[in-house]
Protein backbone atom coordinates (compact mmCIF):
# COMPACT_ATOMS: atom_id res chain seq x y z
CA UNK A 1 0.00 0.00 0.00
CA UNK A 2 2.80 2.36 0.64
CA UNK A 3 4.23 1.54 -2.98
CA UNK A 4 1.06 2.61 -4.56
CA UNK A 5 1.23 5.84 -2.64
CA UNK A 6 4.60 6.43 -3.38
CA UNK A 7 4.24 6.06 -6.98
CA UNK A 8 0.64 8.36 -6.74
CA UNK A 9 2.92 11.11 -5.36
CA UNK A 10 6.16 10.14 -7.90
CA UNK A 11 3.52 10.90 -10.56
CA UNK A 12 2.19 14.05 -8.71
CA UNK A 13 5.79 15.03 -8.92
CA UNK A 14 6.29 14.44 -12.35
CA UNK A 15 3.31 16.80 -13.15
CA UNK A 16 4.90 19.63 -11.13
CA UNK A 17 7.96 19.33 -12.61
CA UNK A 18 6.24 19.77 -15.71
CA UNK A 19 4.62 23.01 -14.68
CA UNK A 20 7.20 24.43 -13.35
CA UNK A 21 9.50 23.74 -16.84
CA UNK A 22 6.09 25.34 -18.87
CA UNK A 23 5.39 27.81 -16.72
CA UNK A 24 4.72 31.25 -18.41
CA UNK A 25 5.33 33.67 -15.36
CA UNK A 26 8.10 33.31 -12.59
CA UNK A 27 5.07 32.54 -10.10
CA UNK A 28 4.35 29.48 -11.67
CA UNK A 29 7.35 28.46 -11.46
CA UNK A 30 7.26 29.31 -7.77
CA UNK A 31 4.27 27.48 -6.85
CA UNK A 32 5.63 24.58 -8.76
CA UNK A 33 8.49 24.04 -6.93
CA UNK A 34 6.02 24.75 -3.84
CA UNK A 35 3.90 21.75 -4.36
CA UNK A 36 7.43 20.14 -5.25
CA UNK A 37 8.54 20.39 -1.71
CA UNK A 38 5.58 19.62 -0.36
CA UNK A 39 5.47 16.59 -2.05
CA UNK A 40 8.77 15.57 -1.51
CA UNK A 41 8.04 15.56 2.51
CA UNK A 42 4.88 13.26 1.55
CA UNK A 43 7.96 11.65 -0.28
CA UNK A 44 10.70 11.18 2.73
CA UNK A 45 7.19 9.90 5.01
CA UNK A 46 6.19 7.48 2.63
CA UNK A 47 9.79 6.24 2.17
CA UNK A 48 10.66 5.70 5.79
CA UNK A 49 7.98 3.67 6.42
CA UNK A 50 8.17 1.96 3.04
CA UNK A 51 11.92 0.96 4.17
CA UNK A 52 10.91 0.27 7.72
CA UNK A 53 12.83 3.09 8.76
CA UNK A 54 10.35 5.78 10.01
CA UNK A 55 13.46 8.11 11.44
CA UNK A 56 13.47 9.61 8.15
CA UNK A 57 10.55 11.69 9.62
CA UNK A 58 13.01 14.46 11.20
CA UNK A 59 14.55 14.83 7.35
CA UNK A 60 10.93 15.55 6.09
CA UNK A 61 10.36 17.92 8.95
CA UNK A 62 13.42 19.81 8.25
CA UNK A 63 12.59 20.08 4.39
CA UNK A 64 9.03 20.88 5.40
CA UNK A 65 10.79 24.00 7.28
CA UNK A 66 13.44 24.95 4.44
CA UNK A 67 10.85 24.71 1.61
CA UNK A 68 8.44 27.59 3.32
CA UNK A 69 11.45 29.57 4.26
CA UNK A 70 12.84 29.08 0.50
CA UNK A 71 9.60 29.74 -0.82
CA UNK A 72 8.92 33.16 1.16
CA UNK A 73 12.43 34.39 0.91
CA UNK A 74 12.12 33.76 -3.36
CA UNK A 75 8.57 35.40 -3.25
CA UNK A 76 9.77 38.47 -1.18
CA UNK A 77 12.83 38.85 -3.36
CA UNK A 78 10.49 38.75 -6.96
CA UNK A 79 7.94 41.62 -5.11
CA UNK A 80 10.57 43.91 -4.22
CA UNK A 81 13.42 42.91 -5.93
CA UNK A 82 15.17 43.10 -2.30
CA UNK A 83 15.40 40.15 0.67
CA UNK A 84 15.16 43.21 3.44
CA UNK A 85 13.93 47.12 2.81
CA UNK A 86 15.42 49.96 4.40
CA UNK A 87 13.72 51.38 7.17
CA UNK A 88 14.30 55.06 7.88
CA UNK A 89 15.16 55.49 11.42
CA UNK A 90 15.20 59.29 11.04
CA UNK A 91 19.05 59.44 12.18
CA UNK A 92 21.30 60.09 9.63
CA UNK A 93 24.05 57.08 9.43
CA UNK B 1 -8.64 -6.77 15.66
CA UNK B 2 -7.41 -3.71 16.54
CA UNK B 3 -4.42 -4.10 13.94
CA UNK B 4 -6.60 -5.24 11.22
CA UNK B 5 -9.30 -2.02 11.72
CA UNK B 6 -5.97 0.12 11.82
CA UNK B 7 -4.33 -1.38 9.01
CA UNK B 8 -7.66 -0.64 7.23
CA UNK B 9 -8.31 2.52 8.17
CA UNK B 10 -4.41 3.39 7.28
CA UNK B 11 -5.11 1.66 3.95
CA UNK B 12 -8.24 4.16 2.93
CA UNK B 13 -6.61 7.08 3.96
CA UNK B 14 -3.38 6.19 2.25
CA UNK B 15 -5.59 5.66 -0.97
CA UNK B 16 -7.83 8.94 -0.27
CA UNK B 17 -4.54 10.95 0.35
CA UNK B 18 -2.65 9.54 -2.91
CA UNK B 19 -5.82 10.79 -5.61
CA UNK B 20 -6.07 13.98 -3.23
CA UNK B 21 -2.20 14.20 -4.51
CA UNK B 22 -2.62 13.25 -7.89
CA UNK B 23 -5.68 15.59 -8.19
CA UNK B 24 -3.88 18.35 -7.42
CA UNK B 25 -1.31 18.17 -9.52
CA UNK B 26 -3.45 17.71 -12.72
CA UNK B 27 -4.98 20.63 -11.66
CA UNK B 28 -2.24 22.58 -11.62
CA UNK B 29 -1.14 21.35 -14.93
CA UNK B 30 -4.71 22.13 -16.63
CA UNK B 31 -6.22 25.14 -14.88
CA UNK B 32 -5.84 28.39 -17.20
CA UNK B 33 -4.68 31.22 -14.69
CA UNK B 34 -2.50 30.79 -11.76
CA UNK B 35 -4.60 31.92 -9.59
CA UNK B 36 -7.22 28.97 -10.08
CA UNK B 37 -3.69 27.08 -10.19
CA UNK B 38 -3.47 27.90 -6.60
CA UNK B 39 -6.53 26.79 -5.84
CA UNK B 40 -5.62 23.14 -6.96
CA UNK B 41 -2.29 23.17 -5.56
CA UNK B 42 -4.06 24.03 -2.17
CA UNK B 43 -6.14 20.45 -2.48
CA UNK B 44 -2.61 18.77 -2.64
CA UNK B 45 -1.02 20.49 0.73
CA UNK B 46 -4.14 20.40 2.57
CA UNK B 47 -6.19 16.87 1.95
CA UNK B 48 -3.60 15.06 0.30
CA UNK B 49 -0.97 16.00 2.66
CA UNK B 50 -3.37 15.58 5.31
CA UNK B 51 -4.82 11.66 4.38
CA UNK B 52 -1.15 10.55 4.36
CA UNK B 53 -0.16 11.79 7.20
CA UNK B 54 -3.24 10.46 8.62
CA UNK B 55 -2.53 7.20 7.20
CA UNK B 56 1.03 6.88 8.56
CA UNK B 57 -0.14 7.64 12.06
CA UNK B 58 -2.51 5.03 12.08
CA UNK B 59 0.65 2.56 10.87
CA UNK B 60 2.74 4.43 13.49
CA UNK B 61 0.43 3.95 16.46
CA UNK B 62 1.31 5.92 19.32
CA UNK B 63 5.06 6.40 19.73
CA UNK B 64 7.35 9.00 18.59
CA UNK B 65 6.86 8.67 15.43
CA UNK B 66 3.27 9.55 15.49
CA UNK B 67 4.34 12.72 17.55
CA UNK B 68 6.62 13.82 14.48
CA UNK B 69 3.71 13.02 12.02
CA UNK B 70 1.90 15.24 13.97
CA UNK B 71 4.30 17.95 13.96
CA UNK B 72 4.94 17.56 10.16
CA UNK B 73 1.44 17.33 9.37
CA UNK B 74 0.77 20.51 11.80
CA UNK B 75 3.81 22.65 10.37
CA UNK B 76 2.35 21.79 6.55
CA UNK B 77 -1.17 22.94 7.89
CA UNK B 78 0.18 26.45 8.97
CA UNK B 79 2.66 27.13 6.34
CA UNK B 80 0.90 26.12 3.30
CA UNK B 81 -1.52 28.97 3.32
CA UNK B 82 1.04 31.35 4.02
CA UNK B 83 2.87 30.85 1.46
CA UNK B 84 -0.16 30.34 -0.84
CA UNK B 85 -1.45 33.77 0.05
CA UNK B 86 2.55 36.01 -0.23
CA UNK B 87 2.78 33.58 -4.24
CA UNK B 88 -0.97 35.05 -4.60
CA UNK B 89 -0.31 38.58 -3.07
CA UNK B 90 2.90 38.76 -4.95
CA UNK B 91 1.32 37.99 -8.23
CA UNK B 92 -1.33 40.15 -8.16
CA UNK B 93 1.19 43.01 -7.29
CA UNK B 94 3.62 41.97 -10.14
CA UNK B 95 0.44 43.29 -12.84
CA UNK B 96 -1.11 39.77 -13.61
CA UNK B 97 -4.94 40.00 -13.02
CA UNK B 98 -7.27 36.92 -12.70
CA UNK B 99 -9.82 36.12 -15.54
CA UNK B 100 -13.36 37.57 -14.71
CA UNK B 101 -11.72 40.67 -12.86
CA UNK B 102 -13.88 43.47 -14.54
CA UNK B 103 -15.90 43.75 -11.29
CA UNK B 104 -12.90 43.52 -8.87
CA UNK B 105 -12.63 45.56 -6.35
CA UNK B 106 -8.88 45.61 -3.90
CA UNK B 107 -10.50 47.03 -0.52
CA UNK B 108 -7.76 49.59 1.49
CA UNK B 109 -6.71 47.06 3.94
CA UNK B 110 -5.89 44.29 1.38
CA UNK B 111 -3.52 46.86 -0.37
CA UNK B 112 0.32 47.42 -0.60
CA UNK B 113 1.14 51.02 0.35
CA UNK B 114 2.79 52.92 -2.47
CA UNK B 115 1.89 50.37 -4.97
CA UNK B 116 0.39 51.00 -8.29
CA UNK B 117 -2.75 48.22 -9.30
CA UNK B 118 -3.32 47.98 -13.01
CA UNK B 119 -7.27 47.00 -11.44
CA UNK B 120 -8.02 50.86 -10.98
CA UNK B 121 -6.91 51.85 -14.07
CA UNK B 122 -8.83 49.43 -15.53
CA UNK B 123 -12.05 50.78 -13.45
CA UNK B 124 -11.29 54.17 -14.32
CA UNK B 125 -11.23 53.53 -18.20
CA UNK B 126 -14.43 51.82 -17.78
CA UNK B 127 -16.46 54.61 -16.10
CA UNK B 128 -14.95 57.15 -18.55
CA UNK B 129 -16.23 55.19 -21.94
CA UNK B 130 -19.59 54.84 -19.88
CA UNK B 131 -19.52 58.73 -18.87
CA UNK B 132 -18.70 59.53 -22.67
CA UNK B 133 -21.51 57.16 -24.03
CA UNK B 134 -24.28 59.34 -21.81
Amino acid sequence: MFIVTALAILVAMALAMTRALLGPTVYDRVLAVNMFGTKTVLMISVLGFLTGRPDFLDLALLYALINFIGTLAVLKFFEYGDLGRRVDTGREA
Amino acid sequence: MIQLLADVLSWVCLLGGSFFVVVGALGVIRMPDLFTRLHAGGITDTMGAGFILVGLMFQGGISLITAKLILVLGFLWFSSPVSTYALARATLASGQEPFWSEDLEIPDTARIPGMVYPVDAMGEADAGSGEEEE
